[in-house]
């Protein structure tokens, strides 16, 4: 591995407010290799604007700055939209929450597929529906010839979830960025949908940034972890170390989800006075 | 003495019928939880019990009254529902004190301001949320303000519909606290409906496992606690909601 | 001093009353309202029509409806500010008292037009199944039906007059808002919120009137608003074919139509009062549109 894939140096994104502009990311930093990133926060931490600032996907009128922002050596910051399109969806991908209204009702799911291959590459048609194919068994669809020619509300949301996973990386990405992308899904789908998306990464070597507000999950399925709070990273651990965390944000998060063996009365409640202010 | 006594439910929507045969009972002052994934029928039985959903043959007794197939002012007094998402169930255009006022208004119920601001401090609201309008409310405070709409009126009942999955790990925390202090100062009963096992060990004492609109499995939380689930169906879900790295 | 604390008593993020949210929400609304400029342009025009309305007799020069066969069709001039058409009568007062006889068709109109239509519309859509469909049934006949003509054969049959001009627009008129205040309806009756006041025992009636009502309101005001303009056209339209106010009310569109006959000689006798209508027409259209920006609840409950 020869450098990282992505490099944020600061990170601000900012919107106005009627009492001044409000800093919704505050200076974040970190570099991902082909590695399995996770961001996790709950909401209003900041940790879905981070993923969307890398995408250039902040709308007006939030404003991002960093004081560097790179992907692959290319300044991410300094690129116009055209530039931002060529990067998106070929170089980086992202899944959404949810599947619902992430993908075109009026196309088949196999056009919508072959759509995000064509939109970057040109390639002759049999090649196409040939990769097509390849992808959706890719993602585990059993019957893929069949699924191809669906519309998306003949699918289910676990089925709906891994063809976006299947558009977003047939074109070969470097980096996937997965936004909360089981959090609609029932739980025996999201353990199927996660290790779909771990399977390809790991095989690819792609970068996972995975933004979820599930710690249990990001600790599963990545190698490191972010912890945010208010715009801040309050942790930066191994995954395996998140257990021994420091940050009493960190630890109140851990302690206020109930266990499967449950024995206590009540449950921790995080108390935000003790160091919020800092 | 029963709660709530279901036999042989079956609701439909229309042609389809959405469960087959459910039956449960719950006793005074018990907490159960119906358990399943989405399509399982769990919050259809809930519906049913509530009188949202009017199509259902079989029986359902609260404190050993059959019930009507419409809603009732009456049987509102007895049983009362929180809903899943804080963001739809509050009316956008009221303030906190006009939402628990429209029950009040409609039970006839005198005192008005001593029993807005009693249960409002009873859930862990300051009285500065009394005349604020939802959008003015955290996720975490709106699901009080419903939770205060549903008691005000002082049931026995109360269906709770995943009140917590669209929330916060955090405020999550606070919500359960709020409903297991709530059961215990009020004597009151719960019938819940989750896809989250470890909310049942933490909130109930008997659960039942749904899938494809049947029970498959009603168990004590021990049992739940211990692992130990008969069903195969039912130890697949424990299986998946074991906290696997942490 | 007594400003900023009345500023900070109405933005109070935690009001300690009902009226005080109140208030608190209307003085939102309108911080929103003033920094939209075309808004406030529309508001002025409507407010300047209103104020003409009411103070027609002091903002006259002379009698609206005093004849002077030695002036007639006098152009624009220091005695006459808009001329004189060709009975002799000063065109700036009669376009100063045919603001009363606008606003008075404007106001009835939306009295009548727009809770009828929205009590209609917020039933059939609550209630659905056959009370939707007779209701929505009567509804689509009227929209099929053309709105001028209809508005005509109406007239036609209750005798030409402004009262009668009036009715028949209010008559063409419901439908619109019906159709809107049941899609609204269609869109809140699942809701969550609607479910819990059904499982408090509320009423029907007590659903539709004081929980879907107030969410259909807000589009209603912005609809009618807007419609506003098509209402004055549709009274001088009425009027200008003779079946609308009845000589010698100075009504802008029977104004016009008088006017026609010299509309290359004495431009100033049709234009005047055509003048009038349209800004009338734009100032409500303005009005609208800021309105929608403010009071839509599908933009309103983000801020």
């Amino acid at each position: 591995m020869s450098g990282p894939l992505l490099v944020v140096e600061n990170l601000k994104v900012t919107f106005p407010s009627p009492s001044g502009p409000v800093d919704v990311v505050k200076g974040l930093s970190f570099q991902l290799g082909r590695e399995r990133l996770g961001i996790v926060g709950e909401s209003g931490s900041g940790k879905s604007m981070t993923g969307r600032s890398i995408l250039g996907l902040v709308r007006a009128p939030g404003k991002v700055s960093a004081t560097r922002l790179e992907f692959d050596g290319i300044d991410l910051l300094r690129q116009g939209e055209k530039g931002m399109r060529a990067i998106r969806g070929a170089r980086i991908s992202m899944v959404m929450q949810d599947p619902k209204f992430s993908l075109n009702p009026v196309m088949t799911v196999g056009e919508q597929i072959a759509e995000a291959l064509v939109a970057h590459k040109r390639l002759p048609r049999r090649e196409i529906a040939a990769r097509v194919r390849a992808m959706l068994e890719a993602v585990r669809i059993n019957d893929p010839d069949r699924v191809a020619g669906l519309y998306p509300h003949e699918i289910s949301g676990g089925m709906g979830q891994r063809v976006m996973i299947a558009m977003m990386l047939i074109p070969e990405p470097d980096i996937l960025i997965a936004d909360e992308p089981t959090s609609a899904l029932d739980v025996s789908v999201q353990a199927q949908v996660l290790d779909i998306i771990d399977d390809l990464v790991r095989n690819k070597g792609m970068g996972l940034i995975l933004i979820s507000h599930d710690l249990n999950l990001v600790a599963h399925y990545c190698d490191r972890v972010l912890v945010m709070n208010a715009g801040r990273v309050v942790e930066d651990c191994a995954a395996s170390e998140l257990k021994n965390a420091k940050h009493p944000y960190t630890r109140g998060l851990l302690a206020a989800q109930p266990r499967l063996d449950e024995t206590r009365d009540e449950l921790p409640v995080i108390d935000r006075t003790t160091w919020s202010a800092a | 003495m029963t709660a709530i006594h279901i036999d042989n439910l079956d609701v439909s929507y229309g042609e389809t019928q959405i469960t087959h045969g459910v039956s449960i009972d719950v006793e005074e002052g018990g907490s159960f939880a119906l358990v399943g994934e989405s399509g399982s029928g769990k919050s259809t039985v809930l519906k049913a019990i509530a009188g949202l959903a009017p199509e259902w043959r079989g029986t359902i007794e609260i404190f050993g009254r059959p019930r009507s197939h419409g809603i009732d002012p009456d049987f509102a007094r007895t049983c009362q529902m929180v809903f899943q998402d804080p963001y739809g169930s509050l009316h956008p255009r009221k303030t906190v004190d006009a939402t628990l006022m429209e029950p009040l208004n409609i039970q006839g119920l005198s005192d008005h301001n001593e029993r807005i601001a009693a249960i409002l401090k009873d859930v862990g609201l300051d009285n500065r949320f009394r005349f604020r309008y939802p959008h003015q409310l955290s996720g975490g405070q709106r699901q009080r303000v419903a939770i205060a709409r549903a008691l005000i009126v002082e049931p026995k009942v109360l269906l709770l519909d995943e009140p917590t999955s669209a929330l916060d790990v955090s405020v999550q925390a606070e919500i359960l606290n709020l409903l297991k202090r709530l059961r215990r100062e009020r004597g009151l009963t719960y019938l819940m409906v989750t896809h989250n096992l470890p909310i049942v060990s933490f909130l109930c004492d008997r659960l039942a496992v749904m899938r494809g609109g049947r029970i498959v499995e009603t168990a004590g939380a021990e049992n739940l606690k211990q692992g130990h689930l008969q069903n195969e169906y039912s130890r697949e879900l424990l299986a998946l909601s074991a906290p696997p790295a942490v | 001093m007594a400003f900023t604390d009345m500023r900070s008593w109405l933005l109070d993020e935690s009001p300690a009353s009902r009226s005080q949210a109140r208030w608190g929400r209307i003085f939102r609304i309108s911080l929103a309202f003033r920094s939209n400029t075309l808004a406030m342009v529309g508001l002025v025009i409507v407010l300047a029509l209103i104020a003409m309305a009411a103070f027609a007799p002091w903002i006259a020069t002379h009698d609206p409806i005093a004849q002077d066969t030695y002036a007639r069709l006098r152009p624009p001039s220091a005695a006459n500010w808009m001329g004189t058409d060709e009975l002799g009568r000063d065109i700036w007062s009669r376009v100063v008292f045919g603001a009363r006889i606008t606003l008075a068709i404007v106001i009835l109109v939306a009295a009548l037009a727009a809770p009828a239509g929205l009590l209609i519309g917020a039933t059939a859509g609550y209630l659905g199944g056959w009370v939707d469909r007779v209701l929505m049934g009567i509804t689509d006949i009227f929209l099929s039906m053309p709105k001028l003509i209809l508005a005509l054969a109406l007239v036609a049959a209750l005798g030409p007059g402004i009262e009668n001009a009036i009715l028949a627009i209010a008559v063409t008129s419901w439908p619109s808002y019906a159709r809107i205040a049941r899609a609204e309806t269609l869109t809140f009756k699942n809701a969550d919120f609607i479910a819990a006041s059904r499982l408090q025992g509320a009423s029907s009636w007590r659903i539709v009137v004081g929980h879907i009502l107030p969410l259909c309101t807000s589009s209603m005001i912005v609809r009618v608003t807007l419609d506003m303009a098509g209402i004055i056209l549709t009274a001088a339209g009425l009027g200008f074919i003779g079946l609308g106010a009845q000589p010698p009310l100075p009504e802008w569109g029977a104004m016009i139509a008088r006017g026609r006959t010299f509309i290359l000689d004495q431009w100033w006798v049709a234009t005047m009062p055509g003048f009038a209508i349209i800004t009338v027409s734009l100032g409500f259209c303005f009005l609208g549109d800021g309105l929608r920006d403010v009071l839509d609840p599908k933009s309103g409950e983000k801020h």
